[in-house]
């Protein structure tokens, strides 16, 4: 067990470290900015002392460490600076919407994730035959499709056309659960898609490796069935590699929000970050920018830590 | 991106065997008829790309950006076109207009022109980046390999399209800003590729014999290592002009790539989006090019990357 330890405490550093020097790059592009802050603020209006007063305000008087210091401990604090937009909160602008986007990842994970499975598995039993080939065609094609076509098809067929969804998924803080879940799911659809290719082909190609092993082999000849094989032979060690891709799936969930958020109006992080990248509202990107990278450095890290420990290899002491 | 790690770990097996000789004409055309289905309707399907972006201007009467109707005209509509020698002629607009009344044909073609012209620029870029950085990392070694796989295992942390946006954000939002970011980014996964089937090469014994010899750090990797991890290299520019040119197509859709009147599939189908609401299927045209395109390659290089692996299951 020592070594297990040794080695998950390892992995979670390293994500430590990467989340340090990510956030030190975040902050640093600020400065990387012909002009700064202020002069952006205050465009053509700006004078000397307003520029002065403005740079004492948000603290770029300060030397860059000691900035950096400052914006990192607001950021610990749930305090990520003022828009220069609005000049509202900017924590008071992601609050709400930082809930949706989870819920909207969570929704599509809860779909894709056992309907890839399901699929990989059964892929991986009539293997070479022509369920396999019509999905490993359809699985290659939708992997390379960009996202908004997906979503403007699902639009096209299930709300225009069918009139099942809102094309709009126009959730507020006080929308219900059910309806909640009854909107977002277009959104939730054309996720669940773009992710399930890759799950399903990674959760084919390691049971396929499995069932090529001496043990299945030995199984079979025992005279097992097939689903009691990949059920208590298979399924136990494949668990590490599916888990792992699972979860790196989840991170991409995270990441791919955005362009869908767009695309159904949802009130999620992505669409106030591609928002703020219009308006060059630099704070505010980068907010949301600090919250989706740490979210995918975490995740992967997970990932990671998770491939360790359902390895039965190394629960075992030597 | 954990499908790119997945195709680039892929494509690193292929350098095991050694590489084919250089082969005429004719073997070309007979391993092309032996290809499977899909890796032809690929072929064809770029070979039609690149022919309708070279030729846009001849293919169409009308200019990149020139109002020809009024918005949104349905498919079919005929209208009255003078050139430029004063010729008038009835021209049917087979796809209709746009949002703003141009022809909707004409930017399409023109859209390929742009599109698939500044993802290739941008991947081309990203190669020169990565494959020169990783080649060296693997051919130097010491410090040169620790710093520069430091600063490329750092970059890959953070989700390429939030960092694009971030930069995007600080640098705006320009054609040239564009390519660089999306380059740089890019050649993050060349670089890992490109040092991983170098390392295999570095070791043998004719580099070796060249080192011995007194061959130059440019010698030993353009002359030695460089021919012998082409077919991995080849593949993966395929797959990275798939997602470049996903990537900026995104870039445009949300607005922040390539900026009107430019052409650009991506912004016309966020340009034209209101349509489908109509049941119209007009801006799934751009959209259905780009998927059209990639799925092509993607096909093409699934085959080469078979053909090159050693897995030969036509026996």
């Amino acid at each position: 067990m020592h070594n297990i330890v040794k080695l998950v405490a390892q992995r979670m550093a390293l994500g430590l470290l990467v989340l340090f020097i990510v956030s030190l790059i975040i902050a640093a592009g600020v400065d990387a900015l012909p002009g700064d802050l202020c002069q952006e603020m205050q465009g053509q209006s700006a004078t000397a002392e307003t520029l002065e007063a403005c740079r004492k305000e948000i603290g770029l008087d300060k030397a860059l460490p000691l900035r950096y210091a400052d914006w990192l401990g607001g950021i610990l604090k749930g305090d990520f600076g003022v828009s220069l937009a609005n000049g509202r909160q900017i924590s008071e602008l992601i609050g709400s919407r930082l809930g949706n986007t989870f819920f909207l990842a969570g929704l599509a994970a809860i779909i894709s994730v056992p309907l890839a499975l399901a699929l990989g598995i059964l892929a991986a039993l009539y293997r070479n035959g022509i369920y396999d080939r019509g999905v490993n065609v359809v699985t290659l094609s939708s992997i390379s499709f960009p996202e908004f076509f997906i979503a403007y098809i699902l639009i096209l067929w299930l709300s225009v056309n069918w009139g099942w969804f809102p094309s709009l998924s126009n959730v507020g803080g006080d929308t219900p659960l059910a309806e909640r879940a009854y909107k977002s799911l277009l959104p939730a659809l054309t996720l669940t898609l773009v992710v399930v290719a890759h799950m399903m082909r990674m959760t084919r190609a390691s049971i396929i490796n499995l069932l090529a092993s001496p043990y299945i082999e030995m199984a079979s000849l025992k005279g097992m069935t097939k689903s009691r094989i990949i059920l208590k032979h298979a399924l136990p060690n494949a668990w590490a590699p599916i888990v792992n891709v699972v979860v790196l799936n989840l991170a991409y969930l995270i990441v791919g929000v955005v362009v869908v958020e767009v695309v159904f109006v949802y009130p999620g992080l992505g669409e106030l970050m591609v928002d703020s990248v219009r308006k060059r509202d630099i704070p505010v990107v980068q907010a949301c920018a600090s919250i989706f990278a740490a979210t995918y450095i975490i995740l992967n890290m997970t990932a990671d830590i998770l491939s360790i420990v359902t390895n039965p290899r190394l629960l075992h002491p030597k | 991106m954990s499908d790119q790690d997945n195709i680039t770990a892929q494509t690193a097996d292929a350098v095991a065997p050694p590489p084919p000789r250089k082969r005429g004409v004719r073997d070309a055309l007979r391993a092309l008829a032996k290809a499977p289905l899909s890796a032809k309707f690929g072929l064809v399907v770029i070979v039609f790309y690149v022919f309708v972006a070279v030729f846009a201007p001849v293919l169409t009467p009308f200019g990149e950006s020139e109002i020809v109707a009024a918005e949104y005209e349905l498919w079919g509509t005929e209208v009255e076109h003078t050139d430029a020698e004063g010729r008038t002629q009835t021209v049917t607009l087979m796809f209709g207009t746009d949002n703003l009344g141009r022809d909707m044909l004409t930017r399409l073609l023109y859209g390929a022109r742009n599109t698939i012209g500044i993802a290739f620029v941008t991947t081309c870029i990203a190669f020169l980046l990565g494959g020169v950085g990783g080649i060296l990392a693997a051919t130097v070694g010491g410090w040169t390999d620790q710093i520069l796989s430091r600063i490329v295992d750092i970059l890959m942390a953070i989700p390429a399209l939030i960092f694009a946006l971030l930069l995007l954000t600080i640098f705006g939002t320009s054609v040239l800003s564009l390519v660089l970011v999306i380059a740089v980014l890019d050649s993050t996964r060349v670089f890992r590729l490109a040092r991983a089937v170098s390392l295999n090469v570095v070791v043998m014994d004719f580099v070796e014999a060249a080192r011995l010899r007194g061959e130059g750090l440019s010698w030993i990797t353009l002359r030695e290592i460089l021919p012998n991890i082409m077919p991995p290299l080849v593949a993966e520019f395929g797959l990275r002009f798939c997602f470049v040119f996903l990537t900026i197509a995104s870039l445009s859709f949300l607005g922040l790539g390539l900026q009107p009147p430019t052409a650009d599939w991506g912004s016309m189908v966020r340009d034209n989006a209101t349509l489908i609401t109509y049941g119209d299927i007009t801006p799934l045209l751009p959209a259905g090019a780009i998927a059209l395109l990639t799925v092509g390659v993607n096909f093409v290089v699934d085959w080469f990357l078979h053909k090159t692996s050693g897995l030969r299951d036509e026996q």
